[in-house]
């Protein structure tokens, strides 16, 4: 027994050297940036070394609040985020489907879909850049080989145009992601529930609607916490595609932060606007729980 | 199992740490590592740029350079970033000249008034050390002289029945339209007028040529008088004459060489790098041996003969570097005469004294492209203007950018969005 138990607090000891640097990072990496940039979100200050800082309390905040540019770049992020999420999880519901059935080469299908993943944003961006630029692009030559337009369009010189562009781009990257928690979630659901469906009677729709999608609910849920929380903060695919343009026509909340902190120098005034889109963020987050997870249910 | 476990895990724990401890900058005996961010872009190769830091880390075995390239739209946010840390990231960082009050301002470069010595005063040309100076100090070293030039692809424009480019924007559009009835090319012309520095720049080409200016004498914005607005229009209506490929609207510079290299335009404006690798580098280039400069044009009634824009930037020591003189050691290598020389296929030397006598035959047979820059060079820039040295520039020219877009995009009329963009600025200044 009392070997047991040393060997027990041996294995607590190394426990929790093990956990000592997540720990570390966890408190110095997202702990202390919040808390800083709460506290510069407080003050008037611009870039530099030795520059004034002046303590305006919650100044920046009404300014962002009452600027026009901010409220425009607030909607195109809901824009973005409802359009690319919303057709990610109906895509990515379809794509899970199909490979559930098993149709011939569901293997390499379900291993192909890891590709568009796993290219990292930036060079997903930069691909699509080229894939839309007017004189050379991908798209431009191959609507004119099927004969859907006469001539090259420039495609990110429309400002009605680039945010879906930008939309299209984000799908093909993140559709798989979707695609691979809910084939995993529907590869885990007993299939006599549906089965004695059928035998009652019910459809092939009534089954996927009353006890398919139900059941997928805490799976949909995990994917679209994360999509939606990633979506709303999308910059990086933006700032490669279309820079913001034409006529910040694709300027989303967090590209503005970005101008705002690092372009402009207006250190107060884009911690207010980072402390903004965390706050914005976990309304969502909330909001999501409270609709779809039930408390009987368990991730 | 439990002996093999410990060890294992003990290991994982020391190689975090180890890890964590690795990012402090190690202070040995060794070397003084001296960091350089610059750019990819507009100016020499990274094979030239590396090829100037070995010979230096030959030369010098108690120094030794890292250097690190961005492309010209990231290195302004990623000098301010670099600038959050201490020691900085970079010690060594390439500057625009539009950035030059704004990062002397945050105190992000240091003051090298005393460390430039009278042979550089007297031998590089005055207008480039009012590049790197602010208030009467001076912040870096001049390094790239550069300033947009007027590119056309003679061969096409001979098949079109030209025998000589045009001379002013009228006569440039003239000799699109026959271009265009003549099915040699569907857009005559290319511009880099995405929303990005680019777009200011061939605008202050095309105001300046139609005898705009920026800002007044008091430094107030002027670019929304009758001048800018015809100027605008006279953009917008290049495009719905399909005259401007209507891509420029989303275009920077290396968009620019690449329709062009392509033979898919016969006039494109760009920085003197576009010559060299657009008329002599067949891997990157259909059209090479096709390619000449000419003076850019103006508009007729003017009275401006030429104007271009001035894109010059310099090399400054970032403040709170621990390795100051290294690093300046390292600058004054990179900008002297002999290595700007050797080094000018795609940049040309700030020395005065690299275009007399002598010095000049030399210059112009360096490199194939030298025949023709070199000339041009002299022949353009008395006719290069500059744009406004302010702290606030970045955000002034994104409000520009916006407006010259919503303006090209038909959102705004062009006296609209310059209204509100010159309404912009007086704010800014205040």
């Amino acid at each position: 027994m009392v070997r047991k138990l040393t060997l027990r607090q041996h294995d607590a000891l190394i426990g929790l050297f093990l956990i000592l640097p997540s720990l570390i990072i966890i408190l110095g990496i997202s702990l202390q940036p919040i808390l800083s940039t709460l506290y510069f979100s407080l003050f008037e200050a611009s870039r530099g070394i030795n520059t004034p800082q002046t303590f305006i309390g919650l100044g920046n905040y009404v300014t962002l609040l009452t600027d026009a540019v901010f409220w425009a770049a607030i909607g195109r992020t809901l824009y973005f985020t409802l359009v690319s999420v919303g057709l990610e999880l109906v895509l990515g519901l379809a794509i899970a489907q199909l490979i559930h059935t098993q149709p011939p080469g569901w293997r390499f299908l379900r291993t192909s879909l890891i590709i568009p993943w796993a290219v990292p944003t930036i060079v997903n961006g930069t691909m699509w850049r080229w894939i839309y630029n007017a004189d050379y692009g991908a798209l431009n030559g191959l609507l004119l080989q099927l004969g859907l337009i006469n001539k090259y369009i420039p495609w990110l010189t429309k400002p009605e145009l680039a945010m879906n562009l930008v939309i299209l781009a984000d799908i093909w990257h993140s559709v798989p992601f979707i695609a691979l928690i809910l084939q995993a979630a529907l590869a885990t659901l007993p299939a006599d529930l549906e089965e004695a469906a059928a035998v009652d009677g019910a459809n092939a729709l009534q089954r996927f609607l009353l006890i398919r999608l139900p059941l997928l609910r805490p799976a949909i849920l995990v994917a679209l916490v994360i999509r939606t929380v990633e979506a709303f903060r999308v910059f990086d695919i933006i700032y490669v595609i279309t820079n913001g343009g034409p006529a910040f026509s694709t300027v989303t909340i967090s590209y503005l932060t970005y101008l705002e902190t690092f372009s402009f120098g207006h250190i107060g005034r884009g911690s207010a606007l980072s402390f903004l889109i965390s706050l914005f963020t976990l309304v969502m987050a909330f909001v999501y729980i409270r609709i779809l997870y039930r408390p009987e249910e368990k991730l | 199992m439990k002996n093999l476990k410990t060890p294992f895990a003990l290991t994982i724990v020391l190689a975090l740490l180890a890890g964590a401890l690795g990012c402090q900058p190690a202070q040995q005996a060794g070397p003084a590592t001296i960091r350089v961010l610059t750019m990819e872009q507009a100016g020499p190769t990274v094979e030239e740029m590396n090829a100037i830091v070995e010979e230096f880390n030959k030369a010098n075995p108690n120094i030794k350079v890292e250097i690190e390239y961005v492309s010209y739209d990231a290195l302004h946010d990623k000098i301010t970033t670099a600038m959050a840390s201490t020691p900085p990231a970079y010690d060594v960082f390439l500057v625009d000249d539009i950035w030059y009050a704004e990062f002397a301002k945050a105190g992000y470069i240091l003051d090298v008034t005393d460390r430039i010595t009278k042979d550089m005063r007297d031998k590089i040309f005055t207008a480039s050390w009012d590049i790197t100076t602010v208030g009467g100090k001076v912040y870096g070293m001049p390094w790239l002289l550069d300033e947009k030039y007027f590119y056309y692809n003679e061969e096409l424009l001979s098949q079109a029945g030209f025998s000589a480019p045009p001379k002013t924007w009228e006569e440039l559009v003239d000799q699109a339209k026959v271009i265009k009835e003549k099915g040699i090319v569907e857009y005559p012309i290319v511009w880099s007028w995405g929303q990005y520095e680019a777009a200011i720049c061939d605008w202050v080409t095309l105001l300046y040529g139609n005898g705009g200016r920026l800002v007044d004498d008091s430094g107030k914005p002027v670019f929304n008088d009758e001048t800018g607005v015809k100027t605008l229009t006279w953009m917008l209506q290049t495009i719905d004459e399909g005259i401007t490929n209507p891509a420029s609207v989303s275009y920077v510079e290396e968009d620019v060489r690449n329709v062009f290299s392509q033979g898919k335009a016969v006039f494109a404006t760009n920085w003197v790098y576009m010559y060299d690798l657009v008329n002599f580098n067949a891997e990157q280039s259909q059209v090479t041996g096709k390619i000449k400069m000419s003076l850019m044009p103006a508009f007729a009634n003017s009275g401006v003969q030429s104007a271009t824009i001035n894109g010059s930037m310099g090399f400054s020591v970032a403040a709170t570097s621990p390795n100051k003189d290294a690093a300046w050691k390292y600058i004054e290598f990179l900008t002297s005469e002999d290595v700007q020389n050797r080094y000018s296929a795609h940049l040309l030397p700030i020395w005065q004294t690299s275009y007399q006598g002598e010095s000049l035959n030399k210059l112009m047979g360096y490199t194939p492209a030298n025949a023709t820059t070199v000339p041009m060079f002299n022949e353009q820039f008395p006719f290069a203007h500059v744009r406004p040295k302010v702290a606030y520039y970045p955000e002034a020219s994104k409000a520009l950018q916006l407006a010259l877009q919503l303006a090209l995009t038909k959102q705004k009329t062009p006296q609209q969005a310059l209204d509100e963009a010159a309404a912009k600025w007086v704010e800014l200044a205040k």
